[in-house]
């Protein structure tokens, strides 16, 4: 049998039922990464030796629950990885920088305790765009990863190495982060699964800060039944984020049962996403898996997003306002290196200018400007008015519709270097993924395609706040009836 | 939107980011870039909108004010580049 095609669901439910050992498991994850990813460059730091003990310790409580009739926790032995910008305690947290190298957290994220409470195994970190910042994971301080698909191509960003980790099946599962689309985009580049949820259902405790009115931890899988079993651990209130949501979490797998039959839901099409530069083999393909929905027994309808144009400059406000206030605890005194000058302030400057990068850098001096006297009004204020009429925009068309279905980008994976000496081609890759963090809500990203040179393609189903369960009722009932997210990338 | 190599300098000395020459040069041209394209939001009438600062409704959180066990003080202090008799050790401040 080979371990790494088994899903997460699947994993675990072998695993339950004694079919499969985890230490067999994560040996064969374990040795994946070590076959491939020299060459793919998915992970940051690894924890092969402790990932196993683990794995022992696991079967040792399975074999136990077995015996009793007790049920073990529901990730009990399976391995998973976790994006570098999400503490994991005991293992290095780069952010992919320079200026965070070397610092240990003595902690867990609260998606990351969650999951191993249940039981999971923290295998590694994956690789990021410095501080979550940027569409290809090129932004990186220790190198690129590349695409499953195409090793010339970038995985997308900026959870580009769980999304490539998850594709070359080196793990079943890997927890990401999106701000403006790094959990959704990168799915779409990889040809994963990645749900972004609604913005307070889960807890950022743990989460290094970019942009905290946006940011949102997430999970990267190869089905939608995977991204629902994550999603329903990490979420919920956690007295350690005052952002975090009282509401319940719906028993989501329970909405992934019976017939895939979508009688009755409603999905729109926003007209405004189906622009000039859109790649079309990538509007085919979206059109197609509606289609496909509709088959379903949903109702589509057109809607109309008409402030979508404006999501992009206001996304690249606000964002690096929210980061250039977060990034200023970055200065050399408390973690990481310092560049030692003659006084304080210098010292400063000298450790801030020489361990950020290029991109971290522009955003703090774009948000910078954005938030100093003079043109706060015009920028910074001005774009959370217009964040407003995009909220608005979305209640409206849910007022129509239960869902909307959409690209996740205009194109597929872009070659690497294609798009880093212009900043703003770069963020045009986002134009279909950064208007739900501005509004808040849920977006899946799954595959449903591949263009003619055999490059994934991604369909985004966004719904309102708490719509996680639908969205995800949607997703299943559609890879229910397609196989585009059985396709694997030959390595 | 013109930016002149002042304001660059201004807005890097806010930042508190050492930039070198080239670096300079190059983010005044592409932040020139960006907020030209950010321009297109002023075309926007936004005179009776009310801005989003966050997406939840606004609440102030409280917790009991309880002592609870934290992190080791040697735990954290073992993460700084410098460090004396359990404190950080930073450059003076004053000469």
């Amino acid at each position: 049998m080979d371990f790494t095609e088994l899903s997460l669901a699947q994993a675990a439910r072998m695993l339950r039922d004694g079919e499969i050992s985890s230490l067999e498991l994560t040996r064969a994850c374990l040795q994946r990464i070590h076959q491939f990813d020299e060459k793919q460059h998915a992970f940051l730091a690894l924890r092969p030796e402790a990932a196993l003990d683990e794995a022992r310790h696991a079967d040792r409580r399975l074999t136990t629950a077995r015996g009793e009739g007790q049920a073990p926790g529901p990730l009990l032995g399976v391995p998973l990885a976790v994006k570098d910008v999400v503490c994991v305690a005991g293992l290095p947290c780069t952010c992919g920088s320079r200026i965070l190298e070397g610092f240990t957290p003595p902690f867990d994220a609260t998606g990351v305790a969650r999951l191993r409470a249940a039981g999971a195994i923290v295998v590694g970190k994956t690789n990021t765009d410095e501080f979550a910042m940027g569409s290809s994971t090129e932004n990186s301080a220790y190198g690129p990863t590349h695409n499953p698909w195409d090793a010339s191509r970038v995985p997308g960003g900026s959870s580009g190495g769980s999304a490539a980790a998850v594709a070359a099946r080196m793990v079943p599962a890997a927890l990401g982060t999106d701000t403006g689309g790094s959990v959704r985009q990168p799915a779409s580049f990889c040809g994963v699964t990645g749900i972004k949820p609604s913005y307070g259902r889960v807890s950022r405790y743990g989460l290094v800060a970019y942009g905290s009115s946006l940011d949102c931890l997430g999970a990267l899988a190869r089905t939608v039944e995977d991204t629902a079993l994550l999603l329903g651990i990490i979420a919920g209130h956690d007295p350690l984020d005052s952002t975090t949501l009282e509401q319940p979490v719906p028993d989501y797998l329970q909405s992934l049962t019976g017939d895939p039959d979508l009688h009755g839901v409603r999905v729109g099409v926003p007209r405004e996403y189906f622009i000039a530069g859109i790649q079309p083999e990538v509007e085919r393909a979206v059109h197609q898996a509606v289609q496909v929905l509709a088959t379903l027994g949903a109702e589509v309808r057109e809607v109309s997003l008409p402030h979508t144009e404006y999501a992009l400059p206001v996304y690249y406000l606000i964002a690096p306002a929210e980061a250039s206030a977060n990034l200023a605890r970055y200065d050399g005194m408390r973690y990481g290196p310092r560049r030692t000058a003659p006084d304080l302030w210098q010292t400063y400057a000298a450790t801030r200018g020489e361990l950020f990068g290029a991109e971290v850098k522009r955003r703090i001096m774009l948000g910078t400007y954005a938030l100093s006297a003079g043109y706060y009004e015009a920028y910074y204020a001005q774009a959370q008015k217009v964040r407003t009429l995009i909220r608005e925009d979305f209640e409206r068309a849910f007022g129509q519709v239960d869902l909307i279905a959409c690209p996740v980008a205009p194109t597929t994976a872009f070659r690497l270097g294609e798009n880093t000496s212009d900043p703003l081609a770069m963020y045009l890759e986002d134009v279909f993924t950064l208007p739900a963090n501005l509004a808040g809500i849920p977006g899946l990203a799954l595959p449903c395609g591949f263009d003619s040179q055999r490059l994934p393609i991604g369909m985004q189903l966004n719904g309102p706040p708490l719509s996680e369960a639908l969205l995800l009722r949607a997703g299943w009932g559609y890879q229910q009836s397609t196989r585009w997210h059985l396709e694997a990338p030959v390595l | 939107m013109a930016l002149t190599r002042e304001e660059v300098e201004h807005i890097a000395h806010l930042a508190l980011l050492n930039l070198t020459a080239d670096e300079a040069a190059r983010y005044r041209e592409q932040l020139e870039a960006v907020l030209e394209y950010a321009a297109r939001l002023q075309a926007v009438d936004t005179s009776s909108i009310h801005p989003t600062t966050s997406v939840l409704a606004p609440l102030s959180v409280t917790r009991a004010d309880e002592p609870r066990a934290s992190l080791a003080p040697e735990e954290v202090l073992r993460q700084a580049p410098d460090r004396a008799r359990g404190m950080f050790r930073v450059p003076p401040v004053f000469d």
